[in-house]
This record gives structure tokens, sequence and C-alpha cells, in this order.
């Protein structure tokens, strides 16, 4: 299965990465024989398997609905490459 | 004076408490040794004033209740470190500053350890080589232009430079173990669940786990017993008791049962790594332990369904890196031109390519192809091994198919850098704890380890075999300072 | 009451449509802190003050699941007699925005927590089943602000995280009408539960509905659009009808429909597509490997079976048989919790079939002309009883009791205090109402005549007068007996 141009621009996008012509043309071959190795597992039978979604027989772990957490706005914001006091700051959403 | 910087942790903690030294002086030892080293580029961050400031207040405290009491530690940059720089290798995080301490290292913190710096390591942990950091590649001690390994290179590279006494790295896929036998040193992966991944940047989540890099297995159970415990804040976090590493470890092995997998010879194995293995055999039959023949059938598929879940895992993992709460952020007209450019501009190559399969393996159309099969064949490694341990108590392998490469040497081809993996991969899908303890050199001198694989929990198991093997392939460190 | 049938379709050119409606509810759960981090979720706190590392996603947060969220999850599964999946799986649902900052939504989607159940709605024309798919846990989004700022927008991240049911209909509303049945209904059973208050105003409840419209006695649905975060039942329906319209105008003119997102327009009146059709989102789920899977211990379903409260459905059945209510009254007062526990906190302590009356009667009609919730009503229930319970007791007539109701809604004041301070005892001694029926008679001779030979309506004059006297005080049924007798 080969990845082509198109299907590179396709993922990018989905995954929000802008690329040149450069480097789409470098990443179509790369992905592609990225796909070729992992595509040895064509060779296995599994329709019988169960996926194994965790490593361990474990279930999942809950805790109490108790509010311990939250009113560190200073801290949120901290790092932040635009805000102000209250708000984190983007440009704006094209709807 | 006495180079006390190449003194193991378990040696430097008793010379602390006996006096012998004070911990101030262990730290500018260290200090000074990673001042000389600037060439290994072993280092994103120095924290240098702030470890001789707790050292100084350790001399003066004397609280030698810790396991770690006094001592320096570097760690990778990828534990989130309270008020100090925490990169991730990347440059999307190049300013970042966490608020908050990781659950791992603050546990070294409480046994009386300190900050020495953060290392760097490939970027967001991806990478066999340390070549992908956005703050250069780091190069091994046993040679210029030599990779140490990665994800945990600068790890690796610094401890057997003796410019920390040990240090902590994660494994994903062999990021601990792999740099450990190309620098001649000890690295563990513990069970998955083992210790707490709150905290440190993650890559895989079913994958990552943090453990102990050390000069030698003695050090190693020590600071896995620091690492180790079960944390509330980490739903992946198991509730078993932490066994005492320390005090049980033992090379007495005897009737312990090892299995050999013949899966694990792969084709076009070089001769010195078979040899090595071989070694290995005879070291444990020395110690009394039973070796078996073993059969891992599905092994050669690991690393084809490692590299659907890892990067499928990784590209939503990364999402968060959009330039919106924290890290670099690019100019853009709208919202979305602002994400393309910040993650265009802010990832590396490698993470780019990760990201991208992992997006493709998981998209509509593609999930049950790629990521399902790969979660099926999963189910098969683990139940390889889960047969194979109702066998044996151990399984002996080597750690990686060759020894340290030349920089460059694989850059312009993903999926021979990915090769290096090899042994490595099978037990992060398993989610069993593996261990690389140094065994000898290859024709050119460069060091090459062996692997043992445990059952879930057993660390104990894999440390004992691996003194024992430590004990009689008596290896040493061979490195001519070539770099100051 | 009537028996109608049901007749709700769009009229094309040549012949009659049915609109086929679903929906897909997500109503907050009413839990202290978040879904999967412990940050408040209280209503109307300053810009991101409930948010904690874990909201905001910073590296190597990782979520821990709400236990009272999933026990909340299950009882509304109990409230709509719904399958409960001992074994769930939450999946990251991919995606980028400004409001979700992991880059993520973590909700679940092809193991909910819970399968198949169904909600009973009594239409005009008699009951209706509507079937629920599934609902499963989820989290909210944070808020984006676009009207802050010309170029930018502004980031909250305290609703990030909030614990949501998502519950999803089944495709078997038809009508508009049905749609505000099934809401009310479904609203109302979450109040009852305490599972979530139901505030479409503050966002607590929200809808996106499916449309679609196909011939009547055509068994094939057809292609269905969206119309997402409708914020009021009003506006829901005006959208509905609007959607069915369009979609049978389109068909009548052998147009396709595409399968798309609307967005409606409240001042229009009309829905417009939301994106562009390149730009569909592919959400590429796949398990959370930051959590196990969920397992529910069935001593927990069991418990939570038996702290359930009582919900509406069944109150109402006992009411009709237990209470002698009629159906209109029980609906009305199993409607909303608030209700039926103002009512049976009254007929504590008197008769039923009056307290209904009153309720649905007296108080109804002062609650809406203040335009306040029964929550809110200046008579408390224990002063309502009280009074009632005069009535019964022949202490006042009804009719001085409606005076006094009046007075009671000044500062709830207490029935007992009013009626002996302004001294409104009905009068009820034999004797004494006796002595004013006689001197009300005997001023009135020719009346008396005048009734003697026919005029019966006099009747009322004389009781008027005799009220009038007394004061409006002498009991009604007294006088009349009396009254009755002395005419003979």
């Amino acid at each position: 299965m080969s990845i082509d141009k198109d299907t590179v621009k396709h993922i990018a996008k989905l995954a929000r990465i802008s690329l040149d012509e450069k480097k789409i043309n470098s990443l179509s071959k790369d992905l592609t024989s990225i796909i070729e190795f992992i595509e040895q597992l064509n060779k296995l039978n599994t329709k019988k398997i169960v996926p194994l979604t965790s490593i361990t027989n474990a279930s999942l772990q809950s805790r109490e609905d108790k509010v311990s957490d939250g009113k560190i706005r200073d801290q949120i914001l901290k790092n932040s490459p635009e805000k102000n006091e209250e708000f984190f700051v983007v440009p704006k959403v094209i709807e | 004076m006495v180079n006390i910087s190449n003194f193991t942790l378990t040696k430097l903690i008793e010379g602390i408490k006996k006096k012998n030294f004070t911990s101030q002086e262990v730290t500018q030892s260290f200090i000074s040794s990673s001042e000389k080293s600037k060439k290994l580029n072993t280092y994103i961050t120095k924290c240098f004033e702030k470890a001789i400031s707790a050292a100084k207040n350790f001399d003066k405290k004397k609280n030698y209740k810790g396991l770690l009491a006094g001592i320096p530690l570097a760690v990778k940059d990828l534990f989130c470190t309270k008020n100090v720089k925490t990169t991730a290798g990347s440059k999307i995080l190049h300013n970042f500053v966490p608020t908050y301490e990781s659950t791992v290292t603050n546990k070294l913190w409480s046994e009386g350890a300190f900050l020495l710096g953060k290392l760097n390591c490939d970027e967001f942990a991806m990478g066999s080589s340390n070549e992908t950091s956005f703050f250069g590649n780091v190069t091994n001690p046993f040679g210029d232009k030599l990779v140490p390994g990665g994800s945990s290179g600068g790890s690796a590279s610094a401890l057997a430079a003796d410019l920390t006494p040990a240090t902590i790295g994660t494994d994903t896929g062999g990021s601990i173990r792999q740099p450990a036998s190309f620098t001649g040193t000890v690295g563990l992966k513990p069970t998955y669940g083992r210790c707490s991944r709150w905290g440190i940047v993650a890559f895989a989540s079913s994958l990552d786990q943090a453990g102990p890099m050390t000069k030698n297995v003695q050090d190693c159970a020590l600071l896995l017993q620091a690492m180790s415990g079960y944390d509330p804040k980490d739903s992946t976090s198991i509730n078993t008791k932490v066994d005492n590493y320390i005090s049980k470890l033992t090379d007495k092995v005897k009737g312990l049962k090892i299995g050999i997998p013949k899966e694990y010879r792969v084709e076009d194995m070089p001769n010195e790594i078979d040899n090595l293995w071989k070694e290995g055999i005879d070291y444990l039959k020395d110690a009394g332990a039973v070796i078996k023949n073993i059969s891992l059938p599905h092994t050669k598929y690991a690393l084809p369904a490692y590299y659907i879940v890892a990067p499928a895992e990784a590209s939503s993992n990364l999402a968060r890196y959009d330039g919106v709460k924290y890290g670099h952020r690019s100019k853009g007209n709208n919202l979305f031109e602002m994400y393309e450019n910040t993650r265009s501009e802010g990832f590396g190559d490698e993470v780019k390519r990760r990201i991208l399969i992992g997006t493709y393996v998981l998209s509509s159309g593609y999930y049950d192809a790629y990521y399902l099969k790969a979660q099926k064949v999963r189910r098969l490694i683990k139940n390889d091994f889960d047969k194979a341990f109702d066998d044996v108590d151990a399984i002996l392998t080597p750690s990686t198919p060759n020894a340290a490469f030349k920089i460059g040497d694989k850059k312009d081809d993903p999926v021979s850098m990915y090769l290096n993996d090899i042994f490595t991969v099978p037990v992060n899908l398993a989610g069993l704890p593996a261990i690389s303890v140094p065994a000898g050199y290859d024709k050119k001198n460069l060091p090459l380890g062996l692997q043992f694989i445990g059952k879930a929990f057993d660390e104990q198991t894999i440390l004992n075999l691996s003194l024992a093997i430590e004990k009689r392939a008596n290896f040493k460190r061979k490195i001519n300072v070539w770099w100051n | 009451m009537t028996e109608k049938k049901f007749d709700y379709y769009i009229k094309g050119k040549k012949e009659k449509w049915e609109v086929i409606i679903g929906l897909e509810i997500h109503a907050q759960i009413l839990s202290k802190s978040k879904l999967f981090s412990s940050s408040s979720t209280q209503f109307g706190a300053e810009p991101n003050t409930q948010v904690s590392l874990v909201d905001s996603a910073f590296p190597g947060m990782l979520p821990v699941i709400n236990q009272f969220c999933i026990e909340q999850s299950v009882k509304t599964a109990l409230g709509l007699n719904a399958k409960i999946n001992l074994n769930s799986v939450f999946d990251r649902k991919n995606y980028f925005y400004a409001d979700l900052p992991q880059g993520y939504q973590i909700s679940q989607y092809k193991n909910p927590i819970v399968g198949e159940g169904e909600v009973i709605l009594d239409m005009p024309y008699g009951s209706k089943k509507i079937g629920i798919e599934r609902l499963h846990l989820e989290q909210d989004a944070g808020k984006s602000i676009h009207d802050m700022s010309p170029d930018n927008t502004f980031v909250d991240l305290n609703r990030s995280g909030v614990a949501l049911m998502e519950i999803v209909s089944k495709p078997d509303l038809r009508s508009p009408e049905e749609v505000n049945a099934y809401i009310k209904k479904l609203r109302s059973i979450m109040r009852y539960l305490g599972t979530c208050d139901g505030n479409m105003e503050e966002g607590s409840l929200r809808a996106d509905v499916n449309v679609s419209v196909r011939k009547v006695g055509e068994k094939k649905f057809g292609t269905r659009c969206e119309i997402k975060n409708v914020n009021s039942i009003r506006f829901m329906q005006m959208a509905i009808e609007h959607e069915a319209r369009r979609q049978v105008e389109l068909l009548e003119n052998n147009k396709q429909i595409d399968q798309e997102t609307r967005l409606y327009d409240t001042k229009k009146n009309t829905t417009r597509s939301m994106r562009s059709k390149e730009d569909a989102h592919d959400y590429r789920y796949f398990p959370d490997p930051d959590l196990l899977p969920l397992s529910l211990k069935k001593s927990l379903i069991d418990r939570l079976k038996r702290e359930l409260p009582e919900l509406p459905d069944k109150k109402k059945e006992r009411f009709i048989k237990e209470h002698n209510l009629s159906t209109y009254e029980a609906n009305i007062l199993v409607s909303e919790k608030e209700i039926s526990d103002y009512y049976e906190e009254v007929i504590k302590g008197c008769d039923k079939k009056l307290a209904s009356n009153w309720i649905t009667g007296d108080l109804f009609a002062l609650l809406n002309k203040k335009n306040i919730s029964i929550s809110k009503s200046p008579v408390s229930a224990r002063n309502l009883s009280a009074l009632i319970k005069m009535i019964t007791s022949g202490k006042i007539s009804g009719k001085i009791a409606k005076d006094v109701f009046e007075k009671m809604q000044d500062n709830n004041k207490d029935p007992q205090q009013i009626v002996d301070k302004e001294n409104l005892i009905q009068q009820s001694d034999p004797k004494e109402l006796e002595k004013i029926i006689s001197g009300v008679l005997s001023k009135n001779q020719n009346k008396v005549t005048q009734y003697k030979s026919g005029k019966t309506k006099l009747f009322g004059y004389f009781v008027g007068e005799i009220m009038n006297v007394s004061k409006g005080k002498a009991n009604p049924q007294l006088v009349n007996e009396i009254l009755k007798t002395k005419l003979k």
C-alpha cells in the first residue's frame, strides 16, 4: 500500500501539521516504506483473536466526588504564549 | 583527591553516611566533570547552582534517612520538574517550565536526592540514537561520532561518562535498555504499571515506563526501589506491594529456569552477538541455572505491531501541543493556521513521521486493518510470553542486534533505525519487566548487553540473574576520555 | 378528555410526509467535581478558576474517573429501564478546537456503559414508547468566546471536563410535540433521580436533533440532517418544522438531501449548512490507553436499584390507584419532582383530593401570575395543608379559605393565625345560624311569599343575604339545610 501525496496532505490536515511540497514528497516516500514494513502483519490470521486493550487484568479505579483542585488560574495561564488575566487568547476561529 | 565521580551510587551513599566525603564534595565532583564534557551534549538544562545549594543544605541537616540521602541526580528531560525547564527534547516545549513535579522524581527527592540537571533525549522519546533532539545529538563516550542509543541517549551517555552517579530514563520500545547496551551500563524497564506515569511527558501511554539507569546491578535495585509504587493519580498504575529489591538482591540463582527463545536468533545476526549470548548461557549454567529452549512464535511481528500502536497513541498524546496553553506558538491568520504552523515548526521530522503514521492507522477505513490488527497481534505476543513463563522463570536474549553505530548512519532510512529495537520491543507490548546488563565487547571494542525478560512484577528475579552475569562477566567500562 | 388521533404531517404538493426525529441529548451530571479531574463543576464561576492541570492538558497529566458520575449513569439507566453494561470502555474522540485542550475528548464509542432502554410519553392520542439507543459518559468541552475581541477568541476551560451523559434516542419521534414531551419526560426522570437538573438556559441540558422525512407508507428512512445545539425546546420545535419542510421541498423537486450538520438561525427561523463537506470530521476513535476498561459489580447495581426514589410513572400509577386522582390530575402532579414533593408534603395533613384541587387550581394560578416555579411558592406546603384541613374540619368555609389563601401569600403567613386574628371562623352553630336566617327571612317577608309561590331562584338571594349578614362566615351546608327547612 503506498501513501501518495494526496493521502499525505489529507492526514497532515487531520493532524494539523502544515507541509510544503518538498516535505510532502519525502514524507510520501517515508510513510510508504513504513506502511510496507507494518503490513507484514497481514501474514497473520487473527480473525478469532481478541484485541489487547489493556495490559493488566485490573479494572478501572475510581475516586471520590470531592472538589480538591482548580482555583490555580495563575498557574494555568502562566505558560500560555498569549493570554490576559482571565483567558487563553487565540486567533479567531473561522466558522 | 580520589575521583569520586566514578564511584557507584551505592558507594557514594555509603561514603556520605560514613562521612568519608560530603554531599557538597560529591555534587561538586559531578558538576566539574559535567562542565568539562560539553562535547557530549548530554545536558539540556543544568541545575548546578541549585544542586550545590541543596548539597550545602544536606550537609547542614545531615538527614541520612532516605535511600538516596545527599545524592545529586540528573534525569531525562521527559520528567516534569517543578520550576525547572522541561523540553522533551523538542522545540515545541523549548520554553516550558512546569509548575508541578512528576511522581517518580518526587519520590527520588523524598529519598534525599536532588536535581543536578535535565538530560538530552530523542524528541518526545521517539528515536533510537538521540539524533532527533532539537538540542542537538548526543555522543557516546565510547567514541567520537558514535551514537549513545536512544531515546534516553543523554542519560546513558552522562552515566557512562561519570557526569551523574545514576539516572532515570523512560522506555517505550527499548529506550532505556538499548542505550544501556550501547554504553556498557545497566538499564531496567519495570513491569507496566510498576512506576507512575504522572508528570512524565507521554509518548505511547500503553507502553511508556520510567526506569533506573545505573553503573551496576546493585545501584539498579536501589534506584528501582526508590522509584516504584502505586499512584492513584495514574489510572494505569498497579497497586501491588513493592519488594525490597535491595535486601533480596542475590546472585544465588541455582535452579532457576532460563528460556532461550529461538526466534531471537535472527537472520544475519552478527557472530559477536550470538557468541555473547552463548557466553551468557554459560555463565548461567555455571551459576546453577537450568537452560531451556523455548519458542516465542510471534516475535517477528512485534516490531511492525509496535510501529502501529506507538505512533497511533503518540498522534493522540501529542495533539495537546497546539500552542494554546504552553510552549511554542507560531503566527497564524486564524486558529487552524496557527495550529498548523505551530506544529509544523515545533515538531522535528521523526515526530512528524510518527504522528502522521499514527493518524493514518487510526483514520476512517484503516482502523481495523492496522490498529485493531496490531492490538490482536499484541495479544498473541503476550500469550507467547505467558505460555513460556509456565515453563521458565526468566528469558535471556541479546539486548541489541549490534553495538553503537556511527552518527548519521541510519538517518535517511527510518525503517532501518527501527530495527534497532527488535529485541526490546516485544517486552513493551507484553508489559513485562526487562533489564539490559553489560556483558562483553564487539570486535570494535564497543560494549554489548544481554537482556533478561521477567514475569510481571518479578523484577527481583531479573535483577538477581543480572547480578549473576555481572559477577561472572566481569565487564569493565573501558572509556578513554576524549571529550575534554 | 378527547381521544385525538396523531396528525402531524408535512403536506407536500402531492402527498403527506412523515417526519422522523431522533434526539441526542447531553445532560450534565450533578456531581461536585468533574468526570476525570477534581475541579469544581459549579455554574457561573470566574473564567479559568475551575481548571486543574489535568483539565488544561499539561504534559504528563492523566485522567482518574469520578465514582459518583458512574453511579449517576447507572441510576439514569435504571430510570430509563435500560440495559446496564457491566463492562464498558472509554475511547478518545480526536479533533482540534480551542476549547478542547487535549485535542481529544474522552468519550465512549463501541462499548458504552448503558444500552437500550425506553421512555413512555403521554400524548393526547395515547401512550407512546420512545426507544433509547444508548447512554454513555463523556467529557464536556470548554467555552470559546468569539465576541469579546475582533481578532481573537478567548478560551475559558471551566466547563472542560465536566461529566456529561449522552442519551441517544431511536428515531421514534414523529412531531415537535412528541419532542417536547420526550425532553420534558427525560428531564423529569433525571430530576427525580437527582442525576441532572435539566436546565436548558444554563446549558446543563443540550440537544442535537436528527431530522429526516419520508412519504407516509414508506418503510425506508430518508437521509437525515443534524441540527446542532438549539438551546430551547421552542426553538427546537421551530427548527424541526423548518427543516422538515426544507427537506420535503427538495425531495418533491427531485433533488437530493446531503447528509450534513446544520445550524438553526433563531432570528430568521432557518437552518443553514454548518461546514463545507471536505472538513468532515474523522474522529479516529480508539480506546483511551490512560484508562482501563470499566467493570461494574452487580452489587453496585443492586444497591443503586434499592436506593432508587419512586419515579414519575410509578408515582402517577400510585396517585391514580391509591389516591383516587384522575389521570389528568396525576399527570400534572408528577410532571415535576418539585410538584409531587409539594403535593406529598401537603397530603401529610389533609385530604388528597382537595390538596390536588388546590394545588392544580389556586396555587398554580398564583404561580403562573407571578411567573415563578413551585420551589419559589410564597405559600409553603405545610401551610396549605393546614388551610385545607380547616376546610375539611368545617372551621372555615371554602369561600373564606380562598380569602385566607390570598392573605397567606404575604410572607407565607400561618392560616390559623389569619383566621383567628380576623375572626373568620365559620359559623356552624345551628342556634346562631337560626337567628341569622330568621332575621333575614323576617326582613324579606314578601320575597319569602314569592319563593313559596314558585320563584325558587330567590333561594340564592336569601343565601347571599345570610352570607352578607354573617360576613361570609356562615357554614354554607348548614345554611342550606336550615333555610330549606324554614322555607317549607
